[in-house]
């Protein structure tokens, strides 16, 4: 692997391809333990694990496709990917920010504690699944496109934005929100009520949601070079639960 | 509602030895004891009484014994009482029936048919008083074969392996489930006898993170508590798919129990309920499970073994040689008398199978494929003396988990009303008041003096085959017989028949 000597203002830039996740990831690692600040990878073709255990604040730019698990277990780094991401990214993350230019696959932000991600175009199935939130740490998924079925499962915190920009807003997700307990979800757009879980209420935004989707989608727009104002012209809708315990009732002793 | 159902437990109190201390009123949780100062007398509500002894332990006269209801119904092995009772409870409630603790039925306990063998004129049995016998244990991957250079330098590397000097862990019980008291009464006897303690899924209280080294942390579907400061202060991550008290099913800490402490511990606001989903939505397949291993490996640097436990089912075998080639370095499976701090009856009294032909044909299939290198095996559920040990080891176990034997140890009387919330020994609960009532100093003691003691059996058994190191005896089924066995069952768990 060609890197260049470690000088902590500068990029340093890797050539990922041929190059085996474990063995990507020992030098990722090394680089960060080194005080690098910022690292470039190129061409990356599903690599797993990317970012996962640097455990500090390292700036990491991805050029190609990251496999699964980008950013598990991540606490600090801050990935940008330009490219696709696959399943689990961000699974079980704790605090840092991952940021896609492209889609990503399935159960994107799974249990999640902390941190941000930002997706330009689409997800897959059972995005923000169990992302859970406490005191201050309160995990942020925001998709630029639309999501697939079970968007929100057993949501125990945290916030998520759906905005449906490829789709004027209309989503076609099912199951939307089953079981959730915690947390809350902003709809650009509209859903059907046979399209959400019978745990989610939906309601208009007050005005705190609404300040904190304009951050939100403040945020999404300069990551991927939107006009905020614009994407927030368009109606919202809030999602939350009906209760902090959904299945309080279902047992006898 | 008036409840039909009637009570399972008579206190009677000796009214001549009471002297109205009240000690009972306090010790019961279940608030069946009271002072009636109408008739100046102590007096007992028996209805409410769930048989856990505890006002009987503590009563300084001894004034109070606890009987079965003697109520008799009409004979009918059919409809036995605890259906009929079930039934009224369900009638009353229409929920699911939620129970604690481990299966109670009368499925067949293996163990009780198998026996161990002993040196007699032929072979020397061994002295453990006087000779050395090593109980050492070492969990993890093992190398498929192992290469010297002409020094007899080691030029293989091993996968990181921790060693116990016992072969007798304690089961994962997770913080919420059981108290924070609990959890350092086992962290501290763990480290004390050189084996290890298991958080459960509810995440580990910093104030345990000294005792890391001997502490393996689970990383459940709830997630809850995982951060990367608790994978690194274990010495082993455990992902775990199931338990043996309610294989495919979730768990569900219900917000009551959710208290400051453990709310801050598994990183959830107090109150809310902990749904720990039914499956690990990252792992649909044995190719996820290498993914969620390979994750927890790089997020430890690969310096740590990562567990993966199962409930035992019927494709054990099976999904056991899926586990292994997914890179687990130590497998856990979890029998059908595995118990839990809350399941639905139902599951846990007709849910899996017995953890020894669970164990016997696991082991088995490892060594038909010749991967049984390449993982520990570790068993648990319904191991309740240091016989069972043994024939577990024989069977082909590397180290068992005790769980419900530790509880004992700590007081718990089976009354399994874990899921209540209000266990009268402290152990089972999150309520403060209640929770003092296991102090760590004392806990630790009598859990450390239970390892102690299985230890020393361990070793006059050994002793007795004739054999100075567990090694030697673990997956050597010859040492082992049936009794009352059938042919099937001889050939399931790889013995003989005693006589044979
Ligand atoms: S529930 Fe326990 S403490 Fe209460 S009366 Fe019965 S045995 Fe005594
Ligand atoms: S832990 Fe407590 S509530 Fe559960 S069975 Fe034991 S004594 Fe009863």
């Amino acid at each position: 692997m060609k890197v260049t000597e470690t000088i902590p203002e500068e990029t340093i830039k890797i050539d990922a391809s041929g190059i085996y996740y474990r063995e990507l990831n020992a030098r990722l690692r090394e680089l960060a333990q080194n005080g690098a600040r910022k690292i470039e990878l190129h061409n990356v073709y599903g690599q797993r694990y990317i970012g996962t255990n640097l455990n500090r604040p390292v700036e990491v730019t991805i050029f190609g496709t990251p496999g699964n698990d980008l950013g598990a277990f991540m606490e600090g780094p801050r990935i940008t990917v330009y490219g696709n991401a696959q399943d689990g990214c961000g699974n079980t993350m704790n605090d840092g920010e991952i940021i896609i230019h492209g889609h990503a696959g399935d159960v994107i932000g799974l249990s999640a504690r902390g941190g941000k991600i930002f997706v330009r175009d689409s997800v897959g199935y059972r995005a923000g699944i169990h992302m859970k939130e406490y005191q201050d740490k309160k995990p942020i998924l925001v998709i630029g496109g639309t999501a697939q079925d079970f968007l929100g499962e057993y949501m125990a915190g945290g916030t998520l934005v759906l905005l449906g920009l490829n789709r004027e807003g209309h989503h076609k997700a099912k199951f939307v929100g089953t079981g959730m307990h915690g947390g809350v979800i902003y709809l650009r757009g509209n859903i059907e009520s046979y399209q959400l879980g019978k745990e989610v209420g939906v309601a208009e935004l007050g005005e705190a949601d609404r300040e904190l989707l304009a951050r939100l989608v403040g945020e999404f727009a300069a990551h991927f070079g939107y006009n905020a104002d614009e994407i927030l012209k368009h109606k919202f809708i809030k999602l939350f639960p009906l209760s902090l315990r959904p299945y309080g009732r279902i047992y006898a002793h | 509602m008036k409840t039909y159902l009637p009570p399972k437990f008579l206190v009677e109190r000796d009214q001549d030895k009471c002297i109205k201390c009240e000690v009972c009123v306090n010790q019961c949780s279940f608030d069946n004891h009271y002072y009636d100062a109408e008739d100046d007398e102590m007096k007992t509500r028996t209805e409410g009484c769930v048989g856990c002894h505890r006002c009987v332990t503590f009563c300084p006269t001894g004034a109070l014994t606890v009987r079965r209801n003697p109520l008799e119904y009409r004979d009918n092995y059919n409809w036995r009482p605890e259906y009929i009772e079930d039934i009224i409870k369900q009638a009353e409630t229409g929920g699911v029936l939620l129970t604690g603790m481990g299966n109670d039925k009368g499925q067949r306990i293996y163990w009780d048919h198998l026996v161990l063998n002993a040196s007699q004129v032929t072979n020397p049995s061994i002295d453990p008083l006087r000779e050395p016998m090593e109980l050492t244990t070492y969990l993890g991957r093992k190398p498929d074969r192992v290469e010297l250079d002409t020094d007899l330098n080691l030029q293989t590397e091993l996968a990181p392996q921790v060693k116990l000097e016992v072969p007798v862990m304690f089961a994962a019980m997770s913080y919420g489930a059981v108290s924070l008291n609990v959890h350092e009464s086992l962290a501290r006897a763990a480290t004390e006898a050189g084996t290890l303690w298991n958080t459960g899924e509810g995440g580990l209280h910093p104030k345990l993170y000294k005792y890391g080294n001997n502490t393996i942390v689970q990383v459940a579907s709830g997630r809850f508590g995982v951060h990367p400061e608790y994978l690194e202060v274990a010495r082993v991550v455990e992902i775990k798919i199931g338990q043996g008290a309610k294989p495919g099913i979730g768990g569900h800490l219900p917000g009551e129990k959710v208290s400051a402490e453990v709310s801050a511990t598994r990183m959830i606001p107090q109150g809310t309920d902990a749904l720990s989903p039914a499956p690990q939505h990252d792992i649909y397949s044995i190719e996820d499970l290498a993914q969620l291993v390979y994750a927890l490996k790089e997020a430890t640097h690969y310096t740590k073994p990562v567990s993966v436990k199962i409930a035992a089912v019927h494709n054990s075998a099976a999904i056991a040689s899926g586990m292994v080639r997914a890179g687990a370095d130590i497998i856990v499976l979890d029998g059908l008398r595995g118990a839990t701090g809350a399941a639905p009856k139902v599951i846990r009294d007709n849910v899996g199978i017995p953890i020894e032909l669970a164990l016997a044909s696991v082991d088995t299939r490892l060594r038909q494929e010749g991967i049984r290198n390449r993982a520990s095996i570790v068993v648990s559920g319904g191991i309740r003396n240091s016989g069972d040990v043994a024939k577990a080891i024989a069977l082909g176990a590397d180290a068992v988990y005790i769980g419900t034997a530790a509880l004992i140890a700590l007081g718990c009387r089976l009354c399994q009303q874990c899921h209540t919330g209000k266990c009268a020994w402290g152990i089972c609960t999150t309520d403060l008041f209640l929770s003092k009532r296991v102090n760590p100093d004392i806990g630790a003691r009598r859990l450390a003096n239970l390892l102690r003691g299985w230890s020393l059996e361990l070793k006059d058994m050994l002793g007795g085959m004739g054999i100075n190191a567990l090694e030697s005896l673990r997956g050597n089924r010859l040492h082992l017989r049936g009794v009352g066995l059938t042919e099937t069952e001889l050939k399931i768990l790889g013995v003989k028949m005693a006589g044979e």
